[in-house]
């Protein structure tokens, strides 16, 4: 679905992420793993227009996208969403939604002030377009709440609904559990099954190794920026280069004080591996 | 020949003066990343002070300008701890708004008949006579614009690049949140900051006084300068301060020569817009 | 006005009632034979209120605060001036052609505005405002210069229309003032509670991620910027007409500063808003005749305290108190999907600061 073919881009002579050559796979679920740092979140940038690269080219199902615009690359069918919850807290649950799913309608300014048949239908085609979101990610109900009003976790799925419902083939998902208890990781990891089982295609960066090793059916780790394995969970885990980089990063991030969980817990995962 | 060389200096002189205020302003924006509208009415305000304590109090023209630099310094400070402290978290119009709120509040007070009136003052030349230098012509107060302005900035250098508060303020227009990390009393150097600006204003204000009339409205029309200065350099750099002062000096007064003095404003306005228009982030980019 | 413990989302239904109802109304006023300083005052407010109306097309529904628009006021007032005195033509065709080339300079301007940020943004359109003040001030032969352009007349037929209802010609202008504020509140109102508007609230919220939103961010803040500037051309033009008088003080940044009160006054992002605020700051400005030259003795700090404590402005405080009245009346019923949503109008906007900080 989605090829990166040495993809690249430097800030102010770092390499934030280069020569990355990785492709995600039609209706899998793929993770970008890596130490703090690695460029998993640059990576996503990259690929959905928010950064330029300064090398490489981004190939989706078959255009290639490398130069294309935010909106224009959402458009094509690659919706994401953020790290935090970013959304439209002091907006309604259905308005998160229906400000998403505004790429795929048409009306304008001039549709607006005359109010023509194109703004009504998008305006129909917008509601409806959020409710069904709404419905997958299952807020159908909240709908009408303003979406900070919702739990952590019910904001997430704002997030989510926003994205689908500009209708996407792939989605990103940025560290999408990020500050969600066991129970909530669990339930979220059941609504990214469904989605998959309703066909659309998902790849996230995640932290959290029980849910990636739990979920991904495929996995691409990033070190420094670069790529340094890529195959199943099992795979992966027994990658002397990851254990490694893990390792490393490990002992290197206690001493800078940034030790995170997720380190720790891949070093499990990959012993019962 | 000389008649050019008239105008360079005429367009040091000016750039000096812009330098200074546009300093400030700069700092502040790097530091607190509050785009100040009353800056201007801190630079009018210095003119005012200096008029004031050289025609009410009596005293000689440097401890005029020493007063009024300490005065609008510590009004600065005051208006950092009130108004844009604790609006540093609000959306980013909002300090700004208060800014524009505070400019045309002084500007007004200022003009009131019981205060100062709208007429304009006018404030005698310190060092009166002129300097021929081969033909070319220099009154002694341009030419004390132009060193003591070319001082100011050396000291503000030296303060910036050899003491430690300096260095904080530095790192913090650089990266507010690394300065934070690294344990920086950003409050005090957001209200430091301030009182420099302010007291930078004032010393600009002061040096150009007794060649220009004090008014009112010479903080507004300062400010939209001193505003297209540092756009023009990249909003938040010293260096592109100090440049897009001179750069502006230099067009407004040979743009005034060679076409029309009546348009000296504009050509320096317009000059900025064609320079945004192909660089949209300003002559000097900063890394954000 | 908060009928049977009203759903959320009834906001725009009792507007669709109040605001015909207000200008009905506000229309039957002449008949009353009010003094021609009372209709002027009531003419005045509506013309700065409409301005109002067109900076808060960027500033309260887009996020952007642009400080040009009092030349665009002086472009649209001074194309009428200039077409109809120096041209000839009918003020009715001038109008238009003023409206449309506010948008379009409106439209260059973003092009170019639009290309820096933030704080620049604001600068930069504060830099054009002065720009096109300095143009109308020093463009003698086509403005008139130092001595203003003078002798604008009243629109033809304004007269005869007038004497046809029994009216002075000042009630004329009362009532033509008054159909083009509803005109500007009809077109505002279009433009927010649509999928375009919704799209400029978005934009407000977070550049970027509305931009993930899939969002095409630059040609909707063009569109915002055309609309707005248009509206402040349609407002000079009326007040050409309207004052005879053309200087171009009135084209400088002190205006675009003095609307903007009325605005923050009023509530940034509401539809009430500018109407509200510019009656209630131009109506006290009138009782400071006093301190008419140093109004912002008191109007400095005023926007000083508005941003600090009440950055909602006076919608800002009523939605809050509707909020807590609502509160009170028990938990709130079950709502059905199919609920319009976006027609919430003046739940109080602006809060875009959760986003940001995000």
């Amino acid at each position: 679905m989605l090829d990166v073919q040495d993809l690249g881009i430097r800030f102010g002579g770092l390499d934030a992420v280069k020569d990355v050559t990785a492709s995600i796979p039609t209706g899998q679920i793929t993770a970008i793993i890596g130490p703090n740092g690695a460029g998993k979140s640059t990576f996503f940038n990259l690929i959905s227009g928010f950064y330029q690269p300064t090398s490489g080219s981004i190939r989706f199902a078959g255009e290639d996208i490398t130069r294309l615009k935010t909106h224009e690359v959402v458009s094509r069918g690659i919706a994401r969403t953020f790290q935090t919850t970013t959304i439209y807290r002091e907006l309604s649950v259905l308005e998160n939604a229906m400000i998403g799913h505004r790429v795929r309608t048409r009306a304008g300014l001039l549709d607006a002030l005359l109010r023509t048949g194109r703004e009504r239908q998008d305006v129909q085609g917008s509601r409806d377009g959020a409710i069904q979101a709404l419905t997958r990610v299952g807020l159908a109900a909240q709908a009408h709440l303003p979406a900070g009003a919702l739990t952590q976790e019910g904001q997430k799925r704002v997030g989510i609904a926003m994205a689908l419902s500009s209708d996407p083939k792939l989605l990103l998902l940025d560290e999408p559990a990020a500050g969600m208890n066991p129970e909530e990781t669990v339930n979220l990891m059941a609504l990214i099954r469904e989605l998959v089982a309703g066909g659309l295609t998902v790849a996230l960066v995640e932290h959290k190794m029980s849910l990636v090793m739990g979920l991904a059916d495929r996995i691409v780790v990033l070190h420094h920026g670069q790529k340094i394995a890529q195959g199943t969970p099992a795979q992966v885990s027994r990658d002397p280069a990851v254990i490694e980089a893990y390792l490393g990063s490990h002992a290197h991030g206690g001493q800078m004080g940034q030790t995170t969980p997720a380190d720790l817990t891949l070093d499990k995962g990959g012993a019962h591996a | 020949m000389t008649i050019v060389l008239q105008q360079l200096f005429n367009a040091l002189a000016l750039g000096g003066v812009y330098a200074l205020v546009a300093l400030g302003l700069t700092l502040v924006y790097g530091v607190m990343r509050v785009p100040n509208f009353a800056h201007g009415g801190l630079y009018m305000l210095g003119a005012y002070l200096t008029y004031a304590s050289l025609d009410r109090l009596g005293v000689g023209y440097v401890p005029a300008l020493i007063i009024a630099a300490l005065g609008v310094a510590l009004l600065a400070a005051l208006l950092e701890r009130l108004i844009f402290y604790p609006l540093r978290d609000a959306p980013h119009v909002h300090p700004m708004i208060a800014a524009i709120g505070v400019l045309f509040f002084l500007e007004a007070l200022i003009s009131h008949p019981s205060v100062f009136g709208p007429d304009f003052k006018q404030i005698a030349e310190p060092l009166p006579g002129i300097l021929n230098l081969g033909g070319v012509t220099l009154t002694w107060q341009r030419l004390l614009i132009i060193v003591a302005s070319l001082l100011v900035m050396w000291g503000l250098n030296f303060f910036l690049k050899r003491t430690l508060t300096g260095a904080t303020i530095e790192a913090m227009s650089q990266n507010r949140e690394g300065a934070r990390m690294v344990g920086i009393n950003t409050n005090r150097v957001g209200m430091l900051t301030f009182a420099i600006s302010g007291a930078l204003a004032a010393v600009a204000a002061a040096l150009v006084a007794p060649i220009n009339a004090v008014t009112p409205a010479m903080g507004e029309v300062m400010n939209l300068k001193v505003f297209a200065i540092i756009i023009l350099g990249g909003m938040g750099s010293v260096p592109g301060a100090i440049v897009g002062a001179f750069l502006l000096a230099f067009t407004e007064v040979f743009g005034g020569f060679y076409i029309s003095l009546d348009f000296a404003d504009l050509i320096g306005f317009t000059m900025l817009v064609i320079v945004l228009a192909i660089r949209p982030q300003g002559l000097f980019q900063r890394g954000t | 006005m908060n009928v049977n413990g009203a759903k959320r989302g009834k906001g725009l239904s009792v507007g669709r009632v109040i605001w015909p109802a207000l200008f009905i109304l506000a229309a039957l006023v002449p008949l009353f034979s009010p003094s021609g300083y009372a209709l002027d005052i009531g003419v005045n407010i509506m013309i700065w209120a409409m301005l109002a109306y067109g900076l808060n097309v960027m500033l309260g529904f887009t996020g952007l605060l642009p400080l040009a628009h009092a030349g665009f006021f002086g472009i649209g007032a001074y194309t009428v001036g200039i077409l109809t005195l120096k041209v000839g033509w009918s003020f009715w065709l001038a109008w238009p052609v003023a409206v449309a080339l506010c948008a379009l300079v409106g439209l260059l301007l973003g092009l170019v505005a639009f290309r820096t940020k933030g704080d620049a943004f604001s600068i930069f359109t504060l830099g054009v405002g002065v720009i096109i003040m300095l143009v109308i001030n020093k463009w003698d032969a086509l403005t008139g210069g130092n001595d203003g352009l003078n002798g604008v007349m009243p629109p033809a037929g304004l007269e005869a229309f007038s004497k046809a209802l029994g009216l002075k010609l000042s009630s004329g202008f009362y009532l033509l003032a008054l159909v083009s504020l509803a005109v500007t509140v009809l077109v505002v109102a279009r433009a927010r509670y649509s999928t375009f508007g919704l799209s400029l609230i978005a934009i407000r919220g977070g550049e970027d991620l509305a931009r993930s939103a899939g969002i095409n961010v630059f040609t909707h803040k063009l569109r915002a910027m055309m609309l707005s500037t248009a509206i402040a051309g349609f407002a000079g033009g009326l007040y050409a007409v309207f004052v005879g008088f053309l200087g171009a003080a009135v084209t400088g940044p002190t205006t675009t500063f003095t609307v903007l009160l009325y605005l923050l006054v009023g509530g940034l992002g509401t539809l009430a808003g500018p109407l509200v605020g510019t009656a209630i700051i131009y109506s006290l400005t009138q009782t400071l005749k006093g301190l008419e030259d140093y109004q912002y003795i008191v109007f400095g700090p005023m926007l000083v305290l508005l941003v600090m404590f009440a950055p909602h402005g006076l919608a800002g405080l009523w939605a809050r108190l509707r909020a807590r009245l609502s509160a009170r009346r028990a938990a709130p019923p079950a709502q059905t999907p199919d609920q319009t949503p976006d027609q919430s109008p003046d739940q109080s906007p602006d809060q875009t600061k959760e986003v940001n900080r995000a």
